[in-house]
């Protein structure tokens, strides 16, 4: 139910039928942009999109990928700092 | 593989395993009193057994497997009546590889292809309606099956077959909805659950205030979360920070791809080519109240009901019962683990299926059974 | 030339002249310029060393399409063959080439697959001595049917067999996994994808003298075809009653294919491979083979992925990218693509 890849959106196939070609790490496959396609297709070229059987259906926001995976930086940088003070704690006892 | 690999992060996920492991300590959770955290969906239930995240995290949580899995909840009458329109001369019936290997009463659509009956594997609806404009002289049937991620994929090609004027193009429609059987599983008294993690994709779709209830009403905790293992541990953390700090609310873990409000085009058309069933039948959990959708009287042109007399509605639905034995059930709604069953690799393997969550890739058992490395039935839990 | 028309038809299956004339303008005329008789006569040469074994396999090639990029059914058939051979640690000698052709077929299709095998037979140092032509009937046949059989030599003292396959040994394959299998989901159409992605199709007889020479003591080797990387392994672990482990880390894959994975929801372990060997050699000899491999074009990707263990026997596991673990089993029916 859930299987979808992100994708690149690199040419307009039929700008009437809301068709483009996305680009999966090489492999491309046509899909439908009507869900993600605000007035003209045109300006999806270049985005990122999550595709879903043959269909785009949402655009991935960049500004939040980067604000999650730096959360998570964030949290591993936390994390590591506390376990070295846990191991140091365990190297002084 | 750009906004995927990043997120299986084995550095993050050592900091985001052990960060759990401290919450989970911290409110007290053990392997004898755990807790209990519902992944809906049948993609997240793969993707925990996949990445072996359910051995990984700390020893209090347990992930209770939930019904989110469409395949698995398809009632044996369905595969039936896809197989008996699939067995009509002329039809070319096309379907989403999951259902395949389903068994019916009978057989599976595998089994009946074997016989001789067109039937055909696709990745999309759009590649059936592709199929039906170059063979005009065949009748194209579509097994529409899923939860909202792909309702509107099927709903999008209807309306593109009736733009197009194309008549020999039919959806058998089984699309069902999520937020129903949440609702049944936190009315019943037995289930204990503590949060949840909410279905991604289909929240794409139908955004995060469907859930609202959840927190609203039962006073649970629920994050909808992505599908890569870094989204699924955030969001366990995050289920656990909330059941610390005693909040129940609805989070967005996967906010790169989950708008708040859903996608305006896909709902709109999911409202145009379909209208809610009163009730639809869920396999392990029976008639559910405005669970199921059926193609609008506007659109029977393309409703495979209407033009071959089979399925749902058309005639007095013929239910089956489960095959001897078999606990589907209990495991489909988490009750127990697949290994509570008795014929989980007894009579049940992968090669001689009885039931769908042994077969659909998002099935528990099948989880179980391939990743996890569980070969036969354990004693009670 | 005598054969006439540009298809083949019924009366080229019949027997008589229009078959004599397929037979030889077609197959033997590039196979046996000097002609054939019905059983090819051969010298027993290295076959009659005392204590030298003959290796016989057979293998029939239904693929399609029948053409893909990087190759078509003939490429397969004599490779198949060749690699069949070679991984029992046999030299390859001779083959044989049936064909079973839908009428209708193009005679330049045929002549196209016809020059594939004599190219692939020539690269590997083999020779096809004989052969059987019949056409049947429209949709009978997917155009082309064909079997190889193929007959070596096991130099005496030589036993490549799973059975000797112990804890410890590494597990080493030639290159990037699921080439072919991606390739072939891909050229289908029904898919409607599409990328530039090639069969790995090749004879690995010059990789197996190269690996036989640098290890003494290798133990077994298979082609990972049908079933891909995990049912060679399952096989071989099963034979030799051992555990297998590999690591996820360590699987080399091409983004195309990881890509083409992650739309339909497929595992990379379980494509087809037409050109790729998974080889278990002793942990002190693992070195050795990997330098001789990387010096042989078919060994350019040469790289560890595993090694046998303790483990309960028969059982292949993957270490996953975060130190999990998990069963990889033998498949059950075919992959089929999902969206679940």
């Amino acid at each position: 139910m859930c299987l979808g890849i992100p994708g690149r959106i690199v040419e307009i196939t039929d700008a009437h039928r809301m068709t483009a070609m996305a680009d999966v790490s090489g492999v491309k496959r046509e899909v439908n942009v009507a869900c993600v396609a605000e007035g003209d297709p045109a300006a999806l070229v270049g985005r990122w999109a999550l595709i879903h059987v043959g269909f785009a259906m949402a655009l991935i926001d960049e500004a939040e990928a980067a604000a999650t995976l730096e959360a998570l930086r964030h949290l591993g940088e936390a994390q590591e700092t506390l376990e070295q003070i846990a191991e140091g704690a365990r190297a002084l006892s | 593989m750009r906004y995927v690999e990043e997120f299986r992060d084995p550095a993050a996920a050592k900091a985001l395993i052990g960060r759990i492991g401290e919450v989970a300590e911290a409110i007290g959770a053990t392997r004898e009193s755990p807790v209990r955290i519902m992944e809906i969906c049948g993609g997240h239930t793969h993707a925990i057994f996949r990445y072996g995240l359910d051995r990984l995290v700390h020893e209090g949580i347990e992930f209770i497997h939930g019904p989110g899995c469409p395949v698995c909840v398809l009632p044996m009458a369905r595969v039936d009546e896809a197989v008996e329109i699939a067995e009509r001369p002329g039809v070319i019936f096309t379907s989403f590889g999951d259902a395949m290997r389903v068994p019916g009463t009978k057989k599976s659509l595998l089994q009946a292809k074997a016989e001789g009956a067109d039937i055909r594997t696709v990745y999309s609806p759009l590649d059936a309606l592709e199929l039906a404009r170059r063979q005009p002289d065949r009748e194209v049937v579509f097994f529409g099956l899923g939860f909202e991620t792909t309702t509107p994929s099927t709903a999008l090609t209807i309306q593109q077959a009736a733009r197009e004027e194309i008549g020999n193009f039919a959806v058998f429609c089984n699309h069902i909805t999520v937020p129903p059987p949440i609702k049944v599983l936190l009315d019943d008294p037995h289930m204990l659950l503590d949060g949840f993690i909410g279905p991604g994709h289909v929240s794409m779709v139908i955004g995060t205030h469907p859930y609202d209830f959840i927190p609203r009403d039962y006073g649970k905790p629920i994050v909808v979360a992505g599908f890569e293992p870094l989204d699924l541990l955030q969001s366990v953390l995050m289920v656990l920070e909330q059941i610390q700090a005693g909040r129940a609310e609805v989070e967005n873990q996967y906010g790169r791809v989950v708008p708040e409000h859903g996608n305006p085009v896909s709902l709109a058309a999911i409202a145009d080519v379909y209208e809610p069933r009163p009730s639809f039948a869920w396999r392990g959990l029976g008639e559910i109240d405005a669970s199921g959708l059926a193609i609008r009287p506007a659109y029977a042109a393309w409703d495979a009901v209407a033009k071959f007399g089979i399925g749902y509605g058309a005639r007095r639905a013929r239910e089956v019962a489960e095959p001897e034995g078999t606990r589907c059930a209990e495991v489909m709604t988490g009750r127990i683990k697949p290994t509570g069953c008795p014929m989980f690799g007894t009579d049940c393997t992968p090669e001689t299926p009885l039931g769908a969550l042994m077969v659909s890739s998002e099935g528990a058992c099948a989880a179980y059974w391939q990743y996890g490395g569980r070969r036969g039935p354990e004693a009670a839990e | 030339m005598a054969l006439r028309g540009d298809r083949v038809t019924l009366a080229h299956g019949g027997g008589g002249s229009a078959m004599r004339d397929l037979i030889e303008e077609v197959f033997t005329g590039a196979f046996e310029p000097d002609g054939m008789e019905d059983q090819a006569r051969l010298e027993a040469g290295a076959l009659a060393e005392p204590g030298a074994r003959l290796a016989f396999t057979t293998d029939s090639f239904v693929v399609s399409p029948v053409e893909f990029p990087g190759g078509d059914i003939g490429t397969l058939a004599v490779n198949g063959t060749v690699n069949d051979l070679a991984v029992g640690g046999a030299r390859p000698l001779w083959l044989s080439a049936a064909f079973i052709i839908e009428e209708g077929t193009d005679f330049a299709l045929l002549r196209r697959i016809v020059a594939s095998m004599k190219r692939e037979a020539e690269r590997a140092g083999v020779r096809i001595v004989t052969g059987d032509t019949k056409v049947v009937g429209r949709g009978a046949a997917d155009r082309v049917f064909v079997t190889t059989s193929g007959v070596g030599v096991i130099p005496p003292g030589r036993d490549i067999a799973a059975v000797h396959i112990r804890p410890g040994d590494v597990a080493i394959v030639n290159g990037v996994l699921g080439d072919h299998g991606a390739c072939i989901l891909a050229a289908r159409g029904d898919l409607a994808l599409s990328s530039d992605l090639q069969s790995d199709c090749a004879g690995l007889g010059h990789l197996m003298d190269a690996i036989l020479a640098a290890a003494p003591n290798a133990r077994a080797a298979r082609d990972c075809t049908r079933g891909g990387l995990a049912s060679a392994l399952n096989e071989m672990a099963e034979a030799a009653g051992v555990g297998i482990e590999i690591e996820e880390t360590a699987l080399p894959l091409r983004a195309e294919v990881k890509g083409t994975c992650e739309l339909l929801g497929l595992d990379p372990l379980y494509l087809a491979n037409e050109g790729r060997l998974v080889v278990f050699v002793p942990e002190t000899e693992a070195q050795a083979t990997l330098a001789a491999m990387r010096e042989i074009d078919t060994g350019a990707g040469a790289t560890v992925i595993g090694r046998a263990t303790e483990g309960p026997a028969g059982q292949v596991t993957m270490r996953t990218l975060f130190g999990g673990s998990r069963i990889v089993d033998m498949l059950v029916g075919e992959q089929l693509p999902r969206i679940c």
